[in-house]
């Protein structure tokens, strides 16, 4: 007859201990692991963040560089080159080399050269830098500002809710757009409009539009959050007010947060786009996709794959954060409406 | 014998010796009904708890039943200052609680915990059992690092859990195990008082009696004092060494088990024990019920004098006028009622 060794019943015990330690995150990760669309999302959005890394990556003595030029380089017929600055007065022109498919197509440039002779493969990978960047920087900003908001509100209550709120009510009854051309129209030709070639008021500025929305939609769940018995449970155990919010009201009130912060990276790439092309937004020669589309459009009917390359990009880029959040909101809870 | 008002044998008793735990003293709790946008006025209150009085002797259990909405949690949660009582005092262990704030108040907690009612509701999702038991510990710091994990793996065993659950997260528990470990957190900080707000109500009925007997055997090793609400009246027989009975935010009797049951004086008390099924069909067949008509009346708005009145076959003139006191009709047996018996 077979005894069970010490050791052998500790290893059961260890076998029925690990079975199974999962976390509502985890369950989670797995449902969106088998959401086919959300996948193919999440790849398209790493493969443009890898190229916005390693458009031109310098650490230390490493360098790679995948884009096979500086974007602001202008390659002349005659074989001379020459980089920085803004050459606006010779926008008007056709571009000196077309596509590869085009008709003079130069091999050094697979996918053509603007009307000065900037390459227009490295300015669309430089492009995804910005447009990546301001997809996600914001929305973290909108996060700790809406977010800091809303837990105060909706845990507060009373006046300082009613306050923040009404605040927040006046913030979201300007047309955000609207508001967004103000202060950039404003602003950006002073100096903090140089900071990062127009960056960072461009973080700014829609921070100050889009904070709203996170501040309300944390504040909601916080107070539904607030009257369940386990946020009562850590009261009478004598858990201070930053206890309660960082430990039971924040991580409940994540998963419609992260779905609304999914969202809110394609709407934010889709603005800064917008209002570089209306010429209010990056400032040239940083190339944008944006940008781009403003210095295709002249020459659109003669060359229209300077606007449809870029213009792809960002219907790309937005399709793959869309699909990506959606599939989020179903992992994350399949019964929540957003 | 002699009728003395509740305030007169509760301030003697308190005076006396230090047998009382807690002591309650014509504690109100309305919740405002305001209207308004910006400038919010109040219009009215639910009136939760309008006076009650009522003490807890160290080491009892004091059952305190009712129907729903006569205010049985609101008292378990305004006696542990979870709402910010309207008026009243509540004394635990000679300390006025209603006065206490931030830091004295957070101290005081260690010694009064409480136990819910839905074990679904009040575990934190998002926490591991660790966390979850482990948070008392850490509040007032307690132990901290292994020490926690030890304690916390300890407690696990008290209350009947294998100590290797601290890294399970709460969805993967049954409702009895989930209440087990509600149980466990309302231990980690060695509590004197515990409030049990219908620990077992939510429970399967196969496993209620697993609680109720868990409570009583934790009780007798850590010598616990329970408040002990529920609404399931041959549970509070079972587990109870005293019962208060609520009517609409009032105390309408209280007095040791056995009296209260054999010898009920409130006709709200009598019609209550006439609705508890007798587990022998012949006798069950005989039974005599007090059948009540009429719904409980709105905590808005009350209604005058005795609030039981509305519904009451006994009720006079009297009772719609004058509010009945709060009486000792026999030793240790309170009744609020103008013809008791």
């Amino acid at each position: 007859m077979a005894t069970i060794t010490a050791s052998q019943q500790r290893a059961l015990d260890m076998n029925v201990i690990t079975r199974k330690q999962r976390s509502l995150w985890m369950d989670a990760a797995d449902r969106l692991r088998r959401n086919k669309a959300a996948m193919a999302g999440l790849f398209v959005i790493l493969g443009f963040a890898l190229v916005a890394i390693f458009a031109d990556l310098r650490v230390g003595p490493l360098h790679i560089q995948l884009a096979p030029y500086d974007p602001t380089c202008y390659f002349y017929l005659n074989g001379h080159t020459a980089c920085g600055g803004d050459v606006v007065g010779a926008r008007s022109g056709p571009p000196t080399a077309n596509p590869f498919w085009g008709a003079n197509a130069d091999p050094r440039f697979l996918l053509g050269t603007d009307q000065i002779g900037r390459d227009i493969l490295s300015r669309l990978m430089f492009s995804a830098r910005i447009s990546m960047v301001i997809g996600f920087v914001p929305v973290v900003l909108y996060f700790l500002i809406g977010g800091t908001i809303g837990l105060a509100a909706g845990y507060y209550g009373g006046w300082i809710d009613n306050l923040l709120m009404r605040f927040t009510d006046i913030v979201y009854a300007f047309p955000d757009l609207l508001l967004l051309i103000i202060i950039m129209a404003t602003i950006r030709n002073t100096w903090i409009g140089d900071i990062m070639g127009g960056l960072f008021l461009m973080f700014i500025a829609l921070s100050i539009v889009n904070w709203v929305g996170m501040a309300r939609l944390v504040r909601g769940q916080v107070l539904s959050l607030r009257e369940k018995e386990f946020v009562e449970a850590a009261r009478s155990i004598g858990a201070g007010p930053v206890r309660i919010m960082t430990r039971h009201l924040l991580p409940n009130s994540l998963a419609p947060v992260i779905v609304s912060m999914a969202f809110s990276v394609p709407l934010a790439i889709f603005a800064e786009a917008s209002l570089s092309f209306l010429g209010i937004g990056i400032k040239p020669p940083t190339p944008s996709w944006g940008v781009m589309i403003n210095e295709g459009f002249v020459v659109f009917t003669g060359t229209p794959s300077m606007v449809l390359l870029p213009a792809a990009c960002i219907a790309l880029v937005m399709l793959a954060f869309t699909f990506l959040g959606d599939g989020l909101r179903d992992a994350l809870d399949p019964r929540m409406k957003l | 014998m002699a009728a003395s008002t509740f305030q007169e044998t509760t301030s003697t008793a308190t005076a006396g010796s230090g047998r009382n735990l807690v002591v309650v003293d014509n504690l109100v709790m309305h919740f405002p009904l305001t209207q308004g946008i910006i400038f919010q006025r109040q219009v009215g209150a639910v009136r939760a708890v309008d006076g009650i009085s009522f003490f807890v002797e160290k080491g009892e259990t004091l059952g305190l039943v009712g129907e729903s909405g006569c205010g049985k949690s609101t008292t378990g949660r305004a006696l542990l200052q979870l709402y910010e009582p309207t008026g009243g005092s509540v004394r635990f262990d000679g300390t006025e609680l209603t006065t206490l704030k931030g830091e004295s108040l957070r101290k005081m907690r260690r010694r009064m915990q409480m136990i819910f009612q839905d074990p679904y509701a009040s575990l934190n999702p998002r926490m591991t059992v660790g966390d979850i038991i482990g948070e008392p510990i850490e509040v007032h710091h307690l132990a901290a690092g292994r020490k926690k994990q030890d304690r916390v793996q300890e407690l696990l065993k008290v209350v009947g859990l294998n100590p290797y659950f601290t890294n399970r997260y709460p969805h993967e528990f049954s409702g009895g195990q989930r209440q087990r470990i509600g149980v466990a957190r309302a231990l980690a900080v060695e509590p004197d008082f515990i409030v049990c707000d219908e620990p077992i109500s939510a429970l399967d009925v196969s496993i209620r009696a697993q609680i109720v007997n868990l409570l009583e055997e934790l009780q007798g090793k850590f010598n616990l004092t329970y408040l002990f609400i529920a609404h399931d009246l041959s549970v509070v027989r079972h587990i109870s060494d005293r019962v208060a009975v609520m009517y609409l935010g009032k105390i309408v009797e209280l007095a040791d088990r056995k009296e209260l049951y054999d010898h009920p004086l409130h006709p709200y008390t009598q019609a209550l024990l006439s609705a508890v099924p007798i587990p022998d069909p012949k006798i069950e067949a005989k039974r005599r019920r007090i059948i009540l008509t009429g719904d409980v009346p709105s905590p808005v708005n009350p209604p005058s004098g005795c609030r039981f009145h509305t519904r009451c076959w006994k009720a006079q003139k009297i009772c719609s006028e004058v509010d009945p006191e709060f009486i000792e009709h026999s030793a240790r047996h309170w009744a609020a009622c103008h013809f008791p018996g």
